[in-house]
């Protein structure tokens, strides 16, 4: 099971922070310190793994954005590494060309996305085309309620 | 879907903020903001306002009082609320919170509203965050869930339900059933997340391992599947169908055909068409081939199918993607105790990783290559060993130098050899060592009676060169004490001979002496080794005899304390001198103080030990004691030792001297001294003398007591010294005992 997502830019700024253990806010904060001072440390042309802890780390890099990951013992990194890719494929396909911006203004957006994705720590579907039908319906479906309430009742 | 305006602008807002005291400002004027939105009642919008505070929070400052606003959005019936309500809740409460008791009945009557979103909203959040209470609330719902005919719930459903099972385990039973029946499911997401449930429930429970062993043949089926079908569009990774739901099952497999024949047989033939078949150009293919090696070599699998498994790991320590070979190490690590041989092929290509330049990958290859080096390899390893220490980052040096010096004591061709192997670590990495290792080295040294020629002289040009290695030249000290006169005599086989004059050897002792790099544990070693050259040299006794009384005065106690002693050796006990800076003789080493700190494994019950006089870590108090007997060779009691566990924590000692040698030992008493947290009662021995030639035993009673167990290890030990001191003619006799599992040394 994966521990946490974080997606941090290259100047150390969070982006994006989902947690699949409970951990007090204290301990979040000291992780993503951690991550982000482990992971932009790195140099260029060296393996995305690291180990921190009791967790393997996987990390790649995208453009101007970190996505970091905290896997257990017995996952395997090679898979995370095209979980990640496929989050990013994702967040592509929903947003038309995905940049940093994107996700800063809708983060709210890639956290929808990234719950139809990753469920407990898990991958929650395997297609790539669910995914994003499952999160646009959603929005549809809010659209809708939203005129439908907005109308007035007499 | 329509952005949300106002939450952009306030997110603009704080971007164009141009120093983080203006950001401040801005964030505080918003919090208010949303603060007095939040007490106001129902507006439109409240989901703006709540995902305002979200942004805020994700930059790190505090958001706790949108928790109560969470639980009111999740109540409404809108969905565009429930979505952010449901989100925030999952950002800002977690189950130590006690607002997040508050949801548990939105979440129930959520699972079962109309809408298969706001299902799924309700799902997520009980599988983010759902406590143990709320879990064994909700786990029927979610049991019914799984039965549900919506694909999309199912899937949903199977991995909330993976969340109780971790929370609850005992919730586990209820979920057997259904989980066995969504094995025969089409969709892949249902699929998966079964996989992922039935493997949940079979790490926790061996029973029902057993009852998912009957599966094999079924997921075996859904492999082959995944395998021979054509290219679907949807599920396709470069070629190779559904890599996620591929590791998934490979990795249930592996779990169920662990200890069991059966089952392993049943998926041989699976792996082999895995292994073979997949195409490794690319990481995904290689992900899948990676858990493939992993369960094969997990399972009882036949031998061909091991030596594929490992040959693929060959195959990936040879790959250009860095990525690949720091898992190929990782796993051949865990393989190399088993298949010792099958990784010992590969031994070339782990030792050129050790210059890679990515530190993970060093890292790697450096435990792998200790776990690699044997008796037959052992010159060539240690050469690249040491190669690899005198360019090795800072954080690996330490693992390094342990590693050689034990592959070196285990494996050692000749002493000599040895002894260079350790001086060259020494010489290049001397800071990182351990502590043992000067009292190891001295031990080794000493041992090797036909080099002390060769190993003086080498120490003594290593010394000249660089005094900053504190443990290279603590050893160098000791050795120029003991065999300065080796090294004025000027003639060696072994090494090129070279002109050494008594000031020359004087000066350079003189030079760690008053040097500031020196530790004062090595200026101990200086001053000793310079008292001691004052037997072993002619002409400049007096040089010592003012080096040591000027030492007298010094500000560190230990060496002043020294000096002192050692002036008094030189006017009132000048006679006794010859004698106290005698030769060392060989000390035999105390084998349970190693790096490893092994202890022998015995039963505690009444056990006999022979006993060795240990080397301490003092070496030059020994100096000192040693060389007291006037005899050439030390009269000693033999030493006998019954240890009778009474309790849980006391030990009765019963120890037995004899006397083999051919003088009688009159005046014998016992001292012990023992840790605080000991007790010890001593009964009076059996007699007070030894007569010559074993003619009689002399017993005496020692009760160990440590009633509070400081100081026992996981495994029942517990290091006691107990340091006896027969006096009968000056004889010193220190020894070791361990508590629980003995040890009289």
């Amino acid at each position: 099971m994966i521990h946490f997502l974080l997606l941090f830019s290259r100047q150390g700024k969070l982006r994006l922070q989902k947690w699949f253990t409970p951990l007090s806010e204290l301990e979040k904060k000291k992780v993503i310190r951690d991550m982000t001072l482990m992971v932009l440390a790195r140099p260029p042309r060296t393996s995305n793994f690291l180990q921190w802890r009791d967790l393997k780390i996987v990390y790649k890099r995208y453009a101007s954005l970190y996505f970091c990951t905290g896997l257990e013992e017995k996952d395997n990194e090679l898979l995370a590494l095209e979980m990640i890719h496929r989050y990013v494929e994702l967040l592509d396909k929903y947003f038309g060309n995905v940049c940093e911006l994107d996700i800063i203004f809708n983060f709210e957006k890639a956290y929808f996305i990234l719950d139809e994705f990753l469920m407990c720590g898990e991958i929650l579907e395997t297609s790539k085309f669910a995914v994003g039908g499952s999160v646009e319906e959603a929005d549809t479906l809010q659209e809708t309620m939203e005129e439908y309430m907005s109308k007035p009742a007499y | 879907m329509s952005p949300s305006v106002p939450l952009q602008e306030m997110i603009r807002a704080i971007r164009s903020a141009r120093t983080q005291c203006e950001e401040r400002g801005v964030i505080q004027r918003e919090c208010a903001a949303i603060r007095a939105q939040f007490r106001q009642s129902d507006n439109g919008g409240r989901s703006h306002n709540l995902a305002k505070l979200l942004y805020v929070h994700m930059l790190g400052y505090p958001a706790h009082f949108g928790q109560m606003e969470c639980v009111r959005m999740i109540a409404s019936p809108r969905y565009s609320e429930k979505r952010v309500g449901y989100l925030g809740a999952m950002m800002l409460l977690d189950e130590k919170q006690d607002a997040s008791l508050l949801i548990t009945n939105s979440i129930k009557n959520d699972l079962s509203h109309s809408n298969q979103y706001v299902q799924s909203l309700a799902l997520c959040t009980l599988a983010c965050m759902g406590s143990a209470e709320m879990c064994r609330d909700l786990a029927p719902e979610i049991d019914r869930l799984l039965q549900s005919s919506n694909s999309y719930i199912k899937k949903k459903a199977a991995l909330c339900a993976v969340h109780i099972v971790r929370k609850v385990q005992d919730l586990g039973e209820l979920f057997v059933p259904a989980a066995r029946s969504l094995l025969s499911e089409k969709n892949h997401g249902v699929l998966h997340g079964a996989v992922v449930l039935i493997t949940q429930l079979c790490e926790r429970n061996p029973e029902t391992l057993k009852r998912f062993r009957k599966t094999v043949p079924d997921l075996v089926q859904i492999m082959k599947g995944l395998i021979i079908s054509g290219y679907s569009p949807e599920h396709d990774v470069s070629g190779i169908s559904d890599p996620f739901l591929q590791v998934r099952i490979l990795r249930l497999l592996r779990i169920l055909g662990r200890n069991s024949e059966s089952a392993s047989d049943a998926m041989n033939d699976l792996l082999a068409q895995v292994a073979t078949n997949t195409d490794s150009t690319k990481t995904v293919g290689n992900a899948v081939l990676y858990e493939t090696v992993l369960t094969v070599l997990d399972i009882k699998s036949e031998s061909g199918l091991r030596v594929l498994a490992v040959n693929i790991l060959g195959r990936f320590l040879l790959n250009s993607d860095r990525n690949i070979r720091y898992i190929a190490m990782t796993s051949l690590q865990k393989i190399v105790g088993t298949d010792h041989n099958a990784v010992q092929r590969h031994r070339g290509t782990i030792v050129d990783c050790l210059k890679d330049q990515d530190a993970s990958v060093k890292r790697r290859a450096l435990e792998l290559s200790l776990a690699l080096v044997s008796a037959s390899n052992i010159r060539s390893m240690i050469k690249e060993l040491l190669l690899f220490l005198s360019s090795c980052p800072p954080e690996l040096k330490a693992q390094a130098t342990s590693g050689i010096f034990i592959a070196a004591e285990r494996y050692a061709p000749s002493k000599r050899w040895h002894i260079d192997t350790i001086l060259h670590v020494l010489t290049t990495a001397g800071g990182d060592v351990r502590d043992e290792t000067v009292p190891n080295l001295i031990h080794l040294i000493t041992s090797a009676s036909e080099l002390h020629c060769y190993t003086v002289h080498k120490l003594y040009r290593a010394l000249l060169t660089d005094i900053s290695q504190q443990s290279l030249v603590q050893v160098a000290c000791w050795c120029i004490g003991e065999y300065g006169d080796l090294l004025l005599k000027g003639e060696c086989q072994e090494t090129e001979p070279v002109q050494v004059s008594e000031d020359d050897v004087l000066d350079a002792l003189e030079t760690v002496l008053q040097s500031h790099m020196s530790s004062s544990a090595t200026r101990g070693f200086a001053l000793t080794a310079t008292m001691k050259l004052s037997t072993r040299i002619t002409d400049n006794v007096d040089r010592i005899r003012s080096i040591v009384s000027i030492y007298g005065s010094c500000i560190d106690v230990e060496l002043q304390q020294r000096a002192v002693e050692y002036n008094a050796l030189f006017k009132k006990y000048d006679h006794m001198r010859a004698a106290v800076l005698e030769r060392m003789p060989l000390i035999e080493k105390n084998n349970s103080g190693n790096a490893n700190g092994e202890p022998l494994q015995q039963s505690p019950a009444a056990q006999t030990l022979p006993i060795i006089t240990s080397s301490s870590a003092g070496g030059d108090l020994l100096d000192l004691l040693g060389g007291l007997e006037p005899t050439p060779g030390p009269v000693t009691p033999g030493f006998d030792g019954h240890c009778e566990q009474q309790s849980d924590s006391s030990l009765a000692v019963t120890l037995t001297a004899t006397n083999a040698s051919q003088s009688d030992i009159s005046g014998f008493t016992l001292q012990a001294a023992v840790p605080k947290s000991v007790q010890l009662n001593m009964n009076a021995p059996s007699r007070d003398s030894l007569p010559a030639q074993g003619a009689a035993q002399l017993t005496q009673l020692v009760m160990l007591n440590n009633p509070n167990k400081v100081g026992v290890t996981h495994d029942n030990t517990q290091s006691c010294h107990l340091k006896m001191i027969a006096y009968g003619k000056n004889v010193a006799i220190f020894c070791e005992l361990f508590f629980g599992l003995i040890h009289l040394v």
